[in-house]
């Protein structure tokens, strides 16, 4: 009976407490988790939409293709109208 | 049933009772996780698809520019010459010359001519369009137009005689408006009709 007694205080002293504490840590731990997910699905919707503009690179890719072509061209003529450097010295 | 029995009901009760509702809790929250990780999850496959044709068209966008800049580089290079053309790049964009052109590794260890602080930076593309250019016209086989003693004078000299010495100056633009020397009134016949027509010829 005594030891009943002893197992009855161990149970109540150390063993509920410790299980206590240990389920509380993982329930805060979780608890703690859920507003990091949350930025990180905000931060990912706003990312998703700020590449939204992305598809704009198709037409800046057009402007500097037209651009460069526009630049040899340019280069082209000038190199047909003004002489060379080695030519004037 | 003894009291020590009862005693040791309740506690295992209470250990059920404890583990039961921070199970639960902990799956309520372990289910929010889940969910705020499907929306990101979601949200970071639509940031892949898309930013996957990024890649292609900058690399795409990069080469076209880096064959423009080799284009612009080689043509200057060509037409002033290393010395000068580092030069004229420092003039218009002051720091730049030390940095070097990227297709002539030497070209950042050229001591570059201060262009900028004696001519205007289009003197220098003036000088170099040829011996019809005016600037050029004294002295079409000369060094570059370049004096940083002498300063504009230097270029000045090269514009032909008539400019300089005689006349000493050439004739003033005239002064029109309101206020000038010279008023001139505007005739009324001018834009109106005829008065009298011509006559005809038989």
């Amino acid at each position: 009976m005594t030891l009943w007694w002893i197992g009855d205080v161990v149970l109540m002293v150390v063993i509920l407490p410790v299980v206590v504490y240990l389920l509380r840590g993982v329930l805060e731990a979780a608890r703690s988790i859920v507003p990091s997910v949350r930025e990180i699905s905000t931060v990912a919707a706003t990312g998703s939409k700020d590449l939204d503009a992305a598809a704009l690179l198709l037409t800046t890719q057009d402007q500097v293709e037209q651009t460069v072509a526009g630049v040899a061209n340019y280069g082209g003529s000038l190199d047909v109208i003004v002489d060379d450097a080695e030519e004037q010295g | 049933m003894p009291a020590a029995g009862v005693v040791m009901i309740i506690a295992v009760l209470a250990i059920v009772l404890a583990l039961v509702y921070y199970l639960v809790s902990t799956i309520m929250a372990l289910r929010q996780i889940a969910d705020g990780l499907d929306e990101a999850i979601a949200g970071v496959g639509e940031i892949v698809e898309k930013s996957a044709p990024v890649n292609d068209v900058v690399t795409a966008i990069n080469g076209q520019l880096d064959a423009g800049v080799d284009l612009l580089e080689g043509l200057l290079v060509k037409k002033a010459g290393l010395s000068d053309a580092m030069g004229l790049i420092e003039s218009v964009y002051p720091g730049a010359a030390a940095a070097g052109l990227r297709n002539f590794p030497e070209s950042d260890s050229v001591d570059a001519p201060r262009i900028g602080e004696v001519y205007t930076r289009g003197t220098l593309t003036l000088a170099r369009l040829g011996r019809e250019a005016p600037i050029a016209a004294a002295s079409p086989a000369d060094e570059v137009l370049r004096n940083v003693e002498g300063g504009s004078l230097a270029a000045r000299l090269l514009y032909p005689n008539l400019r300089q010495t005689s006349p000493e100056s050439l004739p003033n633009s005239p002064v029109i408006g309101t206020d000038a020397p010279v008023q001139y009134e505007q005739r009324d016949d001018i834009g109106a009709p005829r008065r009298r027509l011509p006559v005809r010829r038989a």
